[in-house]
């Protein structure tokens, strides 16, 4: 059986099991009800986005030192995906922190970063676009994909005392903590199943890549 | 020893030419000048609440003039292919780069040292005695901004869109500098104990050794095939 | 002196430069013909280490193309159709700036030396700015030549230069020979690259499609070769 479809079988499966777990096995949280589900979707998509920008930062190295074109198709992939799944996180805590604390937004240091983080993958995925070359596109990508995942501790580092020193009103610790054995294994499959889902959608796009880069080939040589 | 020769040469290059076309600092002093202007009337407040802002005011004023000097650095290396010249020197890519990164920085110093006295007068603010603390805070940020600022220009410059590009590449990775400059900057001008003020300070000067080390590193790969 | 081999150039998925190899010894002028697109600037500006080949290998004066690109840099000079001056620069202080670049030994002599023979020592506090064309490239020839490099590239030198401006480069260019420095020029003049040079190389497609010496070349074969 090919990679890809044993991938998609796999995330099909865990991405099943996970809504089980999340809406059925997982119990309703004490103080926040049943809107605290959402949870499980938006810690898995942040987790997966970060991952994401990590594989990017890894293969721009690799580009840069090998100039090969699959690390460049694989840092492109996993940009576009990341955003996506930042695009989610976005979605979701809104959506979560409504209800939860009446208000949509607050600048703390983890939404603030995540909205950051969003805003320069856009930017990547922008660089390689306005790029007549493409090789240089790759080039500016990679030195830019360098650059913005080194700082992204020190952004949260920064927004954090920012707003420690400036006391914001306390919005409640849902991570860790007092978090139920249930919800702690609901929370990891939930993870899981993302992960698969990501990998899933990375080597897609990979694929397109591919493709698009054999079509841009033959168009070329055709003329 | 070499290149920090050349590193000289290129900056005082860079100098001698601003000296006679004078065409980018008239255009960033003018230009931070006029953020101060439309802050007031936008703002429309009374000269208490202005103080309270300033820190703020004074940042957005020399990070976007800044940005503005950052374009022009290497668009005047760009033209009439004059990189190209450079690039044939037997002089390696990170003294470029550090010599740019230098002369963006003398730019940032000089507007900053012309429009400061300016703000002080129409906003009527006392800084007298915490000119060297706000001395060594403006070069901290300066660098800590044209660090990547240098870095990214000279992508941006290659891109369809040119000036477009540089300040939305820059703005979202300098935040941590933006955030730090600023926060000292306040704290220093309420008069604020030293041991609120050193924790960005030191941001600053993390973020400024990180980030010089890396984008000289990293030059090469901009400019080379 | 510059030796290459097997040298290819891909931009993107296009194969700008095909299996090139050849050798220019010490002293020779060698002239590259080619009609638009045939790959003549990229290969020269791979050899001024502009750009790096894809494939293959290649060194001048000894040195590797990819390892040792400072020791070819301060070996070669090179003047293109691009002006790398400053404007608000005297030719004075753009040499001396480039000078400085290359760490040239007696500087202020030496500038004064190249400045008067390409005859703009008279011109040398002028701005760059209020340059003609043909005075403008007798500087870059000067700057060029400002670190006696044993290499010279050239990548069409003469555009746009007028007929007086032309026949006092190409003087220049021929007294070079006596300084046993070696030439590799660009060129879209027929004629005048068979004329002057010791050796004619043709790229078509980016492929090496002749190389021979200016003497026994004949009309046919230019002809064929260049359409």
């Amino acid at each position: 059986m090919p990679v890809h479809l044993i991938l998609f079988l796999l995330t099909c499966l865990s991405m099943t099991v996970a809504l089980f777990f999340v809406f059925i096995f997982a119990p309703a949280e004490a103080t926040m009800g049943e809107i605290q589900r959402i949870f499980y979707f938006h810690v898995a998509s942040a987790w997966t986005a970060f991952l994401a920008f990590f594989i990017v930062f890894c293969c721009s190295i690799a580009y840069l030192a090998k100039k090969r074109r699959f690390w460049d198709f694989i840092s492109l992939s996993a940009a576009e995906t990341g955003v996506l799944f930042m695009t989610f996180v976005l979605i979701t805590g809104p959506l979560w922190a409504k209800p939860v604390w009446n208000t949509y937004w607050s600048w703390d240091a983890r939404l603030t970063t995540s909205l950051i983080l969003w805003l320069i993958y856009i930017v990547y995925l922008m660089i390689r676009k306005y790029t007549e070359d493409r090789q240089q596109g790759a080039r500016f990508a990679a030195v830019f994909g360098i650059v913005a995942f080194i700082q992204v501790p020190i952004v949260y580092m920064s927004i954090r005392w920012w707003r420690t020193l400036h006391p914001a009103p306390v919005l409640g610790n849902v991570e860790g903590g007092g978090m139920e054995t249930n919800m702690i294994i609901t929370l990891l499959v939930s993870v899981l199943a993302f992960t698969m889902l990501f990998l899933n959608l990375l080597f897609m796009r990979y694929r397109i890549a591919q493709v698009e880069a054999q079509l841009f080939y033959l168009r070329e040589n055709a003329e | 020893m070499a290149d920090i020769r050349h590193i000289i040469h290129l900056v005082s290059k860079d100098l001698l030419i601003e000296l006679r076309s004078k065409e980018i600092l008239l255009s960033m002093i003018i230009f931070s000048l006029t953020i101060i202007l439309i802050f007031n009337f936008t703002y429309d407040i009374g000269i208490q609440a202005v103080q309270r802002h300033t820190p703020g005011l004074l940042w957005v004023a020399f990070i976007f003039a800044g940005t503005l000097g950052l374009n022009r650095s290497f668009m005047r290396e760009y033209e009439n292919g004059r990189m190209e010249g450079l690039l044939l020197c037997p002089v390696s890519r990170g003294s470029i780069y550090i010599a740019k990164l230098v002369g963006n920085v003398i730019f940032m110093m000089i507007i900053e040292m012309v429009s400061l006295p300016v703000m002080v007068v129409l906003l009527n603010l006392d800084i007298i005695k915490f000119i060297p603390m706000l001395f060594l805070l403006l070069v901290l940020g300066n660098i800590g901004f044209a660090s990547v600022g240098t870095l990214f220009s000279a992508i941006s410059l290659h891109t369809r869109s040119r000036e477009l590009m540089l300040p939305i590449m820059l703005f979202p990775v300098t935040i941590p500098v933006i955030l730090a400059a600023v926060k000292s900057t306040a704290f220093l001008l309420n008069a604020k104990p030293l041991a609120e003020i050193m924790p960005w300070v030191r941001i600053l000067i993390g973020f400024d050794l990180i980030f010089t080390t890396l984008c000289s590193f990293l030059y090469k790969y901009v400019v080379e095939d | 002196m510059i030796i290459v081999d097997k040298i290819e150039k891909y931009f993107g998925s296009q194969r700008v430069l095909r299996n090139l190899s050849f050798k220019i010894s010490k002293g020779e002028h060698v002239s590259l013909l080619g009609s638009n697109g045939a790959g003549k600037t990229t290969l020269v500006k791979i050899l001024a280490t502009l750009l790096k080949p894809s494939n293959g290998s290649a060194s001048i004066a000894g040195f590797d193309l990819l390892e040792k690109a400072d020791k070819i840099r301060s070996c070669i000079g090179v003047v293109s159709h691009q002006s790398y001056l400053y404007q608000d620069l005297n030719a004075v202080e753009n040499l001396r700036f480039y000078g400085k670049m290359f760490d040239v030994a007696k500087l202020d002599q030496r500038i004064d030396d190249v400045l008067q023979s390409v005859n703009l020592f008279h011109r040398r506090f002028d701005m760059v700015r209020i340059y003609s064309r043909g005075m403008l490239q007798r500087l870059l020839l000067a700057r060029a030549l400002l670190h006696r490099p044993p290499v010279l590239l050239l990548d069409e030198p003469l555009t746009g230069l007028d007929v007086s401006s032309r026949d006092m480069f190409n003087q220049f260019i021929e007294n070079l020979k006596t300084h046993k420095v070696t030439l590799l020029s660009a060129s879209h003049d027929i004629e005048h690259a068979i004329h002057q040079s010791d050796r004619v190389l043709i790229l078509k497609d980016g492929s090496l499609v002749l190389d021979k010496l200016s003497l026994h070349i004949t009309s046919q074969e230019l002809k064929e070769n260049l359409r």
